[in-house]
């Protein structure tokens, strides 16, 4: 039983109480990047959950052949190889969108995420654990790319994955679209309001006062 | 010459790597609590940039570009596909010769760090500039100023984003903002300033 919390824990743990991204200020670049438009969040979400499971299981599974003074070297050949299969399946099943990623896919590598788990969960954790922390901190991610890219997208261009929502002036409706919002830089004023959001609710992560 | 200092001061304002391309987010925003450590980082990234953005120009050229093998015989081979995987294979080493040398030399700046060091190799800043420098076809000389330049540019973003930081430490904010929420939103209004630089033409 207390197994089960704890697989509990690993996987659901990271979408709130250790948010990758609003606590671990892991895998921010991204978030920023290519979270105007919901459908490519979506992708991506999936690709780095992909990547991310998939290299803490096989970290995990060599952890304790790795000598410690190449482990990066070892870490990232073993991230940029999944990324160079997740690249193929998607060009394989829907090359439009990998058209459409193209350049993020290849920054899954240097997404922190992937890596700072692999450093700091998967070189001590045993392999199936491993594989549920990266699912888990893969939804965390994805819990806030899609967060900021529905507001984007819904306020920004009135439509919600290509389908209009909001009729934009524009087009004869009535909605001003928020051009502030389409600017990359609004990213970090809606993620800044998203963790003011989540410290309220749990205020165990509010920061001690220096 | 002048060709030279308008792609430094292009690569330092501009395009700066953390305020107008968004890349090493993840550092810029842990890492800057303390002037000391940030300015510690930033020197860090100016070598590891100055370094791999110039090697990983070489190794590009004069193997992995298609009909770069010519030398040895291969003129039909292309091998850029795999330019990715050597990128962060040369990034890797490098950043790991760096952890060993400033455990060695600088433990105090070495724990400081922590487990930011050896994320340097996943500093989107360090595969950013790489990229960039690649694909805008770079002579060596030029790819020795840009990542030189745009570590440095990197560099005084976190100085300033520290800074602030340390001013920010009497300011009385909501407590669920206080922190990390504050910093997000701090960078955001600097990435707005830096903005002016896009209209300067060099």
């Amino acid at each position: 039983m207390a197994e089960a919390k704890e697989m509990k824990k690993v996987l659901f743990g990271p979408i709130l109480d250790n948010n990758p991204i609003a606590l671990q200020i892991l895998g921010v670049c991204s978030a920023l990047a290519i979270t105007t438009k919901l459908e490519t969040a979506l992708v991506m979400s999936l690709a780095l959950t992909a990547v991310c499971a998939f290299s803490n299981l096989f970290i995990s599974i060599i952890r304790n052949h790795i000598p410690s003074s190449v482990r990066i070297i070892i870490q990232m050949t073993i991230i940029a190889s999944l990324v160079i299969v997740v690249d193929q399946i998607l060009k394989a099943y829907s090359y439009q969108v990998a058209k459409e990623l193209s350049v993020f896919v290849g920054l899954i590598i240097t997404n922190c995420i992937v890596m700072g788990r692999a450093e700091a969960y998967a070189m001590k954790s045993p392999p199936f654990m491993s594989f549920l922390d990266g699912i888990g901190n893969g939804l965390g991610y994805s819990f806030v790319l899609i967060v900021i890219g529905t507001i984007k997208e819904l306020f920004g261009f009135g439509t919600i994955l290509g389908f209009e929502i909001l009729p934009l002036v524009q087009n004869g409706g009535w909605y001003q679209g928020n051009g502030l919002l389409i600017l990359p830089f609004s990213s970090f004023i809606l993620i800044g309001g998203l963790i003011w959001f989540i410290r309220t609710i749990r205020p165990e992560q509010v920061e001690p006062k220096e | 010459m002048e060709h030279y200092i308008s792609l430094f001061v292009r690569s330092v304002f501009i395009e700066n790597m953390a305020l107008s391309l968004f890349l090493g987010m993840c550092t810029f925003l842990a890492v800057s609590k303390k002037v000391k450590t940030a300015m510690g980082l930033g020197v860090a990234v100016v070598v590891v940039l100055g370094i791999s953005v110039p090697v990983n120009q070489v190794i590009y050229v004069n193997i992995l570009a298609p009909g770069a093998l010519a030398w040895a015989g291969f003129p039909d081979a292309d091998l850029s596909f795999l330019n990715f995987l050597t990128f962060i294979g040369v990034i890797a080493a490098l950043v790991q010769i760096l952890e060993m040398s400033l455990d060695k030399f600088f433990p105090a700046l070495y724990n400081a760090l922590g487990i930011f060091l050896p994320l340097i190799t996943v500093n989107c800043a360090i595969f950013g500039g790489v990229a960039f420098a690649v694909q805008r076809e770079y002579t060596f000389s030029e790819s020795v100023v840009y990542g030189i330049g745009s570590g440095l540019g990197w560099a005084i973003a976190i100085t300033l984003l520290a800074a602030v930081r340390e001013k920010l430490k009497y300011a009385d904010m909501p407590e669920g903002v206080r922190g990390l929420g504050s910093v997000f939103m701090i960078a955001g209004l600097m990435a707005l300033g830096f903005q002016s630089f896009t209209g300067v033409a060099l």
